[in-house]
């Protein structure tokens, strides 16, 4: 129990709007020990980016709000925090790269102070020097030059700009980094060149990671575990190994026959069939009923557990209710 | 960034050429004849004939604009038709007044409007969201020569604790005398700054660099400053710098309710007389002043938002 560094607990997220509730997360459970990497997939608007920012608080709000569930970090409520010791958290035990290097730097300040803010925060008893140098040697970490220390973010390309940000997420040397579709929105070379760096940083501080992302091939590359979300739902949770030779929920079946392979000589991509559903209407039963193949009238009117097999691979799917009991 | 400022101080001429060609024929085209004004009802038709030859009135009206810029080309704003004094002295003599007071009313409308605009922008759609948008629009619309005569009535005439008006020498009167104007003054553009602020600070407000602040774990006092409001500075800035234009026309109005010794009120006077030389010499100080204040606003920028500076480094 000890090594277990977070534990997410029945956590469900909403954003109110004129329009209607939307049910962003639903009762999400998860656990991430120190130094192991979970990778989050699912689709746009699944609620991945609401996990994450669920467990740093830092939910927008309104229109969002933290509904019921406890995040245990360290054996800490995260939720019963005061915001200040929420404060004291962030950036240095806890830390988050975000979506989009373009947007994510202040384009007012230099790239250096933005790393030496996070430094002063967290460490206020450090002189100015100090504290420059210390981000100096962030900025060569991530392999820029420190004489970029003066310059700002519109001088950078996408891939050194999230180099940055990286820096700037692990500039305390935090126990868990989440990292919210870091290579998204950079091209395939600079992709590689970024996981490969948080690969390695993350290996020297063993720093445990909650990877999102929706490309199966950097979590099989990155991650220790793997959980599927759909519609703001844990469909299936286990070891790498686990989920990908046994396949379990239709949902995860569907996204693994999306990836195209080299050796079948197919013109069109595979997809599943139909949409997510409106996240503002969910169905009551299971949510990925009306694309499934195998759903049955049982499907669409309740929701299903989680089902536990017995080397612990969970699945949210009632075709798995007999095997796990 | 020399360049720069230089090219910018070029394009003084040519607004200054539009601005005195229009207030120029305005004035010289509008009916009255400023040799009767000067010399009054009892004046023989002898008298002002040879007030008006005097005065340059007789030749055609382009040739007298040609000769007024050829004496502004040469720094010589002529001399008041009433008086014959020189229009030069006068203005710079009320300049100082009116600097004053349009920087107190710019101050004004800074402190006031940008903490209410944050504050708003911070709660939006609270109580004191909605207070204070409304008190803006209250701002905005009142006529600041009304509203000046609201505060003399309230803090002169029933509690007598401010000066009605004048200009007090020394420097405790002299704030005292400056309250009541400034706050006049700066009321609308008060309102203004605190709307612009507020919808400025809104569109930075979801912006991804201030989650990216917040998850490094600084506080909000540090978020909002730090990363809020230095980038939300810019179009506050533009709109200040285009209420100084506002402001030297509503101190014409606050002036003249304050009989306040600047130049808006000298300007008034004197266009009741059409003494056209004095009217100029305003026009073309405050023209001057307006195009100043832009360019420092366009300076101004290039300190608060780097990606305007290295424009400029390009070379423009």
């Amino acid at each position: 129990m000890s090594d277990i560094l977070l534990d997410i607990r029945d956590l469900s997220i909403i954003y109110a709007t004129d329009d209607g509730v939307t049910e962003a997360l639903n009762g999400a459970c998860l656990q991430l020990r120190k130094g192991e990497s979970l990778g989050l997939v699912g689709e746009t608007g699944a609620g991945k980016t609401t996990l994450a920012r669920g467990i740093m608080r830092l939910i927008p709000n309104p229109p969002g709000k933290i509904v019921s569930g406890q995040v245990f970090y360290d054996g800490r409520d995260i939720m019963e925090l005061s915001e200040k010791e929420m404060c004291a958290l962030r950036g240095r035990q806890i830390s988050m790269i975000f979506q989009d290097p373009m947007t994510s730097l202040n384009p007012v300040m230099t790239v250096g102070e933005q790393i030496r803010e996070v430094i002063i925060t967290h460490h206020p008893n450090l002189s100015k020097a100090e504290s420059r140098k210390q981000a100096e040697e962030m900025l060569e970490m991530v392999g820029i030059v420190a004489s970029r220390y003066d310059d700002y973010p519109h001088q950078f390309s996408g891939g050194m700009k999230q180099r940055v940000v990286i820096a700037i997420a692990l500039a305390c040397n935090p126990q868990l980094l989440i990292a919210d579709e870091p290579t998204t929105a950079l091209d395939v070379t600079i992709q590689a060149q970024v996981l490969e760096m948080i690969h390695g940083l993350k290996v020297k501080n063993n720093t445990a990671m909650l990877l999102i992302t929706h490309d199966l091939g950097v979590v099989a590359q990155n991650c220790d575990t793997v959980a599927i979300i759909y519609a703001g739902e844990i469909v299936e949770y286990g070891t790498l190994q686990q989920v990908y030779k046994n396949i379990l929920h239709p949902y995860t079946e569907g996204l693994f026959g999306s990836v195209p392979r080299l050796e079948t000589n197919s013109k069109r991509l595979a997809a599943i069939d139909g949409m997510m559903p409106d996240p503002t209407a969910l169905p009551k039963g299971c949510k990925f009923a009306e694309r499934c193949k195998y759903a049955t009238d049982r499907c669409r009117a309740e929701l299903p557990d989680m089902y536990e097999l017995e080397d612990g691979h969970k699945v949210r799917c009632f075709r798995y209710e007999k095997e796990a009991q | 960034m020399f360049k720069y400022i230089v090219k910018r101080l070029l394009m003084l001429i040519p607004v200054i050429i539009g601005v005195t060609f229009i207030v120029f024929f305005i004035l010289n085209l509008s009916p009255g004849d400023p040799a009767a004004i000067i010399l009054g009802d009892q004046a023989t038709a002898e008298a002002l004939e040879m007030k008006r030859e005097e005065l340059g009135l007789n030749d055609p009206l382009l040739v007298r604009y040609v000769d007024y810029m050829v004496g502004l080309a040469h720094g010589d704003l002529g001399l008041s038709y009433r008086n014959s004094i020189s229009v030069w002295d006068q203005v710079i003599d009320r300049l100082p007044n009116t600097a004053l007071l349009a920087a107190c009313g710019i101050l004004v409308a800074l402190v006031i409007g940008i903490p209410i605009g944050i504050i708003s922008a911070r709660k939006q759609y609270s109580l004191l969201d909605n207070i204070s948008m409304v008190g803006a629009l209250v701002g905005v619309s009142m006529p600041n020569f009304w509203s000046g005569l609201l505060l003399v009535m309230i803090f002169s005439v029933h509690l007598g604790w401010l000066p009605s008006q004048g200009m007090g020498s020394g420097f405790g009167p002299l704030v005292l005398s400056l309250i009541l104007p400034s706050v006049t003054l700066g009321m609308n553009s008060a309102a203004m700054v605190a709307r612009m602020t507020r919808s400025s600070m809104l569109e930075v407000i979801r912006q991804d660099y201030i989650s990216t602040a917040r998850a490094k774990g600084v506080s909000e006092r540090v978020v909002t400053f730090q990363h809020m409001l230095r980038n939300a500075l810019i179009p506050i800035i533009t709109a200040v710098g285009l209420q100084f234009g506002n402001l030297l026309g509503g101190a014409m109005l606050a002036e003249t309710v304050f009989s306040w010794p600047g130049l808006g009120r000298l300007m008034v006077e004197n266009i009741k007389s059409k003494d056209i030389p004095m009217v100029m010499g305003c026009v073309v100080v405050m023209a001057t002043m307006f195009t100043l204040v832009n360019l420092v606003v366009d300076i101004i920028y290039s300190f608060v938002d780097p990606r305007i500076k290295s424009q400029y480094k390009k070379g423009r």
